[in-house]
């Protein structure tokens, strides 16, 4: 899509079809000449990974939807029918709930690629903010099907989340009843999340159709994140980036299948498996794992609004982060400072999800009874949830526009080519330095 | 002096710490081991039909199994599996452990409801007729539905066979309600019945369910003795397999499947090397 095109049509019926609807030369353009710079790595492949997993997603969700019944009496029932009495019922439905997992991870690999090597910079802020859309829907995607096997964490958290809303001055309580389609999560909820589960899918398929767009307007960043200067930094996308891609998927479809045959159960909750209850709360409500950061910043403030404000905070920032970096230099190759920080926000993200693994008053280090501070116990889930929301916000909203202006970047290479043909030696320090420039 | 200081500090605040908050607690489920474990494991098909006797003479008599057929005792990995019989509706095995049960209907050309022996297309028949009925005859507790229960609980069948195996008396300090029994096993908070010393509350719940298994309870038909451990061993098994009847077939299945991923990765792999050996990057 961006540079002239080079698609030449060889027979009549091209040059007839091109005329009228150039639909041949756009997936020419698109996936077969497309420039694509050489030093891609492997954390690139992940944006094919992504591509494919929405797509299975889509076509085992369809499948499932021909046997799944959406009705709080029969819902828990026909996955279970799924799971015994569908000719691959099984597979099918395997493939999807842990697909959902695989496509998160696959996701946050691709958003923290993209925080360390920059590429949300301009001119890439649109391809960035459809991308956070994109991830948006996808958690509300996440969220609404994992209601639909109407097991006792589906419906608890149903709740829990629903009721967040509620949160919300005045026309919280409306929302929540508009929502729910009633005054509890019940049968007109649980169908009316299936109907939008079912929808939702769609319309990511359509912004990530945009988000493809806007990649090849600007084109690919790269690893050293300096401009592609000339033809001699790039390699046609087919066959360079289409077999080094479908090498990425093969090995990522390992994992996956690893999980589906051997450990289906292992990233869900045991609890799921029992039937629904509105009388009975489980002991422990939790999300799944994708989600469990966001849950420890919600539960990180005594205040429930505070809290529904500052989870969406957390993901509302990742939106104006093209503004709030006010480093000139896309790689952290090149910023050797911003890398500890951003080592440093990776391991604090981890440190929130395990918070939101646990109750906030489990003990930390166990078996050591910390001091009370304000309202909690300093050794507790709270306290630490509550250590690593700061730095998560820290880091976007002061570090990021400080560093910029007060760092010493390393002198980043002239070209993407020259720190490849050069010498390792004579090669800038920090591009020598990388080894997941290989490959 | 700095180091006093912290240790002052340290005790200050231990002090101010309240009390360890009352919470669930149970014992981890104890480390058995299964046939059916890791890529390749498999049922044991004569362990899964003595823990069909364990649940069909013990369990049923208070657990319903909804989701099971008597069908699924006769399908491939099932219990009574017969190559002879790939339809399992006509497996004279299954037939027979069907008939042996009686299940309602309708008589169509009356409407009455009637009694008749179970097909192998009928459900397993579930001991109560609805859930009242059940906590009436439960003091008042809801046996839950078994069907799914490996799957329901951390630990999953090494769950049910500490549970089963777990009962004790209760230690001295705890007083139960009429009609509850100790299982360190059982999920459960039993600070409230517990008149020892607070940082001392046993681990584990009040369970409403009589210890079910005793030596003896069911005579197998392979002759094995049928000890509490063994019993409770068997419907473990028979347990795990009725929550995924098809984890054979997923096995199998995934072989194949990890398999071909791994050559078309390596092909790829090398298709990948050929295709940029002359790019420097």
């Amino acid at each position: 899509m961006s540079g002239h095109s080079t698609y030449e049509p060889k027979t009549g019926f091209e040059r007839w079809l091109d005329s009228r609807l150039p639909i041949i030369r756009f997936a020419n353009d698109t996936i077969i000449t497309f420039p694509t710079p050489k030093n891609l790595n492997y954390w690139w492949t992940f944006g094919g990974i992504l591509s494919l997993m929405l797509g299975m997603q889509i076509v085992t969700g369809i499948i499932l939807a021909m046997h799944y019944v959406p009705h709080v009496d029969y819902a828990f029932n026909s996955v279970q029918r799924i799971m015994r009495d569908v000719n691959y019922g099984w597979l099918i439905r395997n493939l999807h709930a842990n697909g959902a997992s695989m496509f998160f991870l696959a996701a946050y690999i691709h958003i923290f690629r993209n925080l360390y090597y920059g590429s949300y910079k301009s001119p890439r802020e649109v391809l960035w903010i459809l991308g956070c859309v994109i991830y948006l829907l996808m958690i509300i995607t996440a969220f609404m099907g994992y209601v639909l096997p109407w097991g006792q964490m589906s419906f608890h958290g149903a709740v829990v989340i629903t009721n967040l809303i509620g949160a919300l001055p005045v026309v919280g309580p409306s929302i929540t009843t508009w929502l729910w389609g009633g005054f509890a999560v019940d049968d007109p909820t649980l169908n009316r999340f299936f109907s939008l589960h079912y929808l939702l899918p769609f319309m990511i398929a359509g912004v990530v159709a945009l988000h493809v767009w806007a990649l090849h307007v600007p084109g690919n960043n790269n690893p050293t994140g300096v401009n592609v200067k000339s033809k001699e930094d790039t390699v046609p996308f087919h066959p360079y980036y289409t077999v080094k891609d479908g090498f990425a998927i093969s090995v990522f479809l390992i994992m996956y299948a690893v999980f589906v045959f051997y450990l289906p159960d292992a990233l869900g909750d045991a609890i799921n498996y029992v039937k629904a209850n509105p009388l009975q709360t489980p002991q422990h409500i939790v999300p799944e794992w994708y989600l469990l950061p966001f849950y420890a910043i919600l539960r990180a403030v005594p205040n429930k609004l505070m809290g529904v404000i500052l989870m969406f905070g957390a993901i509302a920032t990742l939106f104006i982060l093209p503004w709030l970096d006010t480093s000139k230099v896309r790689s952290m190759r090149y910023r050797p400072t911003a890398r500890l920080y951003y080592f440093i926000f990776i391991f604090a993200c981890l440190v929130l999800g395990l918070c939101g693994a646990h109750a906030p008053d489990d003990m930390v280090i166990p078996n050591v009874a910390g001091p009370q501070f304000l309202d909690a116990n300093l050794n507790s889930y709270v306290w630490l949830s509550r250590i690593g929301a700061l730095y998560y916000f820290v880091y976007f909203w002061v570090i990021t526009p400080l560093l910029g202006l007060t760092e010493t970047p390393l002198p980043e290479p002239e070209s993407i080519s020259s720190p490849v043909l050069s010498h390792p030696a004579s090669a800038p320090a920090g591009a020598a330095a990388s080894p997941e420039k290989r490959g | 002096m700095l180091r006093k200081g912290f240790a002052f500090a340290a005790l200050g605040f231990a002090l101010l710490a309240g009390p360890a908050l009352a919470a669930t607690t149970n014992e981890e489920p104890a480390n058995v081991h299964w046939s059916f474990e890791g890529p390749f494991g498999k049922f044991d098909k004569e362990q899964l039909q003595r823990g069909y006797k364990v649940y069909r003479e013990v369990c049923s008599a208070c657990h319903s199994m909804d989701l099971m057929y008597f069908r699924n005792l006769g399908q491939k990995g099932g219990p009574f599996y017969d190559p002879k019989y790939p339809n399992p509706n006509n497996n004279p095995v299954v037939k027979s452990l069907a008939h042996d049960i009686q299940v309602k209907d309708i008589d169509t050309d009356t409407g009455d409801v009637v009694s008749r022996p179970a097909t192998p297309a009928d459900k397993f028949a579930a001991p109560f007729p609805n859930e009242y009925a059940a906590r009436a005859s439960n003091g008042g507790a809801l046996p839950p539905d078994l069907s799914v229960m490996a799957k329901a609980r951390e630990g999953g069948p090494a769950y049910i066979y500490s549970l089963l195996t777990g009962f004790k008396p209760a230690p001295a300090g705890l007083t139960l309600a009429a009609g509850k029994y100790y299982d360190p096993y059982y999920a459960g908070d039993l600070s409230g019945s517990w008149h020892g010393a607070p940082n001392k509350v046993p681990e584990g719940g009040a369970i409403s369910m009589p210890p079910p298994l005793t030596d003896g309870k069911v005579t197998f038909d392979d002759g094995k003795p049928s000890t509490i451990k063994e019993e409770a061993y068997d419907v473990a098994a028979f347990l795990a397999w009725a929550a995924e009847p098809k984890m054979e077939e997923r096995k199998a299945f995934g072989l194949g499947a990890m398999i071909y991923l791994l050559i078309f990765s390596v092909l790829l792999w090398f298709s990948y090397r050929r295709i940029w050996k002359n790019v420097a990057h």
